[in-house]
């Protein structure tokens, strides 16, 4: 009886949630897409995910260690950042490429900045930037599905962007990944599956998966033919790493809007950049640009988009 | 004497131009690619601080204080363009590396800011040994961030590759890794100077 007294401050209803407890969730709900990644592409996609984890993992300790921080590594946020860092690789690449990625993400994407709630960008995709624009032979040269050995094959986008004619690949193929890409962004089942648990437990809203992915198909669709709308905005959805990244990059809570209205703009905003850099830029896929161009617009998008204070005018 | 030698030496690291004043970050930039492009830059821009100190130091006393900048600015230009020609006779290849960062001295920020904060003021003794002490401290400063930036970017220092098997890291050739480069330098020149306090 006594200890339903305490004199507390608001809020006084609070859920049983935590940082680690959704960061956990969050890695839990990305594991089929890897599990995924292993069956098309061989046990190197696992070997490439472990080393980027484990590096992250370590990198973050050390940081903490050395400037005297508190230890956050079990709060599960740097796992996460591996994991995604591991994701947008290519399966074949040399396992010291995820290493540097990792270290990178971690100390300059996120602890240089202050640690977890403190980073401007998505740590992953600093990462994955970082290395492609350091290492691009090893970053676009991909692995053919079930063939798990040397046997290159270029993802479905840098075939359209050099203009050559695809050859036959069903749209069920790419749902399910039968196709040459990063580790984690094939499967598109598996992803959506990781995206259902996220959804339902409340982690993740709607509104910048939605307005992300329906953004790339409707400009895709209009402009993604020589004739006006004529694109073949399926394929657009179904290949690169638009679901990935609208899923589980482009809804991290530190670097992205607070607001619904805010994420709205966020997530037409990455739709826009990402059709556009896919359709007349130079790299075949702007996932990870787009999103990381928005994470920079984030503080802009949330002072214009404050909401209301009760009762004041 | 002792003040003299303090002139000098604090441009170095107490008031290093780029570290701790953080004027002049454009060149700073653009140029650190290579570390010979770094020592060119930082052989000219020593050369223009020197002679506009000194030049400013001893005209100081006849400038009138309203149009005392446009003053230093042709004095400076002076200076640019007499660097410019010369190294455009005799050493073509760097002034075609540096392109335009060579006549922009005209506007780099330690050039004006010496005169403005401190040629203007003081006698030419002291003028010198500042400007000089500037001068170095912009050369080390770029010499610094170019052979960081040399090294990772391309695997070589002065066009010798240093170990085989380096896989260069371009992003660090690319203005981005000027900004990281010069980013983590000032963190940890700023570390040190709370360390000492």
């Amino acid at each position: 009886m006594k200890n339903n007294l305490i004199v507390s401050g608001s809020p006084h209803i609070h859920k049983q949630e935590s940082v680690s407890r959704i960061m956990w969730t969050v890695v839990l709900s990305i594991i089929p897409a890897g599990v995924a990644g292993v069956i098309i592409f061989g046990l190197d996609a696992l070997w490439v995910t472990l080393v980027a984890v484990t590096a992250a993992v370590l990198t973050e300790t050390i940081f903490e260690v050395w400037t005297k921080k508190k230890i956050t590594v079990m709060d599960g946020s740097a796992v996460i950042t591996g994991i995604l860092l591991a994701y947008n690789l290519p399966s074949n690449v040399p396992l010291w490429l995820p290493i540097v990625g990792a270290v990178f993400s971690i100390a300059i994407g996120k602890q240089v900045f202050g640690g977890l709630g403190q980073n401007i960008f998505n740590p992953a995709l600093v990462g994955r930037v970082f290395l492609m624009a350091s290492w691009p032979k090893y970053m676009t040269t991909f692995v053919k599905p079930f063939s798990y050995d040397a046997i290159t094959s270029a993802t479905p986008l840098a075939v359209l962007k050099e203009g050559k004619i695809l050859e036959h690949i069903s749209y069920l193929d790419l749902f399910l990944g039968k196709r040459g890409g990063c580790i984690g962004e094939v499967c598109i089942l598996a992803l959506l599956i990781g995206a259902a648990i996220l959804l339902y437990k409340g982690y993740i809203s709607w509104h910048i998966p939605a307005t992300y992915i329906l953004t790339t198909a409707i400009f895709t669709y209009i402009f993604g033919a020589k004739q006006l709308f004529h694109g073949d905005w399926l394929f657009h959805i179904l290949s690169g790493g638009l679901i990935l990244g609208a899923f589980f990059m482009a809804t991290d809570y530190v670097a992205t809007p607070l607001t619904s209205k805010g994420q709205i703009i966020f997530g037409v905003g990455c739709g826009l950049l990402t059709a556009i850099i896919r359709l007349w830029g130079g790299y075949p896929e702007g996932a990870s640009y787009a999103i990381l161009m928005m994470n920079a617009a984030t503080p802009f998008i949330d002072r214009y988009t404050k909401s209301r204070i009760y009762g004041l005018r | 004497m002792k003040n003299l030698i303090k002139e000098f030496t604090k441009g170095l690291i107490k008031e290093n131009p780029t570290f701790v004043l953080v004027l002049g970050l454009c060149p700073t930039l653009a140029v650190s690619v290579s570390v010979a492009n770094g020592i060119g830059m930082g052989i000219a821009a020593t050369f223009v601080l020197l002679g506009s100190s000194i030049m400013i130091s001893l005209v100081r006393d006849f400038i009138p204080d309203k149009i005392r900048i446009p003053c230093y600015i042709v004095i400076i230009a002076t200076f640019v363009t007499i660097i410019e020609l010369c190294m455009k006779a005799y050493s073509p290849v760097l002034d075609r590396a540096l392109g335009i960062y060579v006549p922009l001295i005209v506007v780099n920020c330690i050039v004006l800011g010496r005169a403005e904060a401190f040629a203007c003021k003081n006698n030419l003794a002291s003028s010198f040994l500042d400007g000089l002490g500037m001068g170095v401290g912009f050369t080390l400063a770029l010499i610094l961030i170019s052979a960081i930036r040399e090294f990772l970017g391309s695997g070589q220092i002065l066009g010798h590759t240093l170990i085989k098997g380096f896989e260069p890291i371009f992003v660090f050739g690319m203005p981005s890794g000027a900004l990281l480069v010069i980013g983590l330098l000032l963190g940890f020149f700023n570390l040190l100077k709370n360390r000492k306090t």
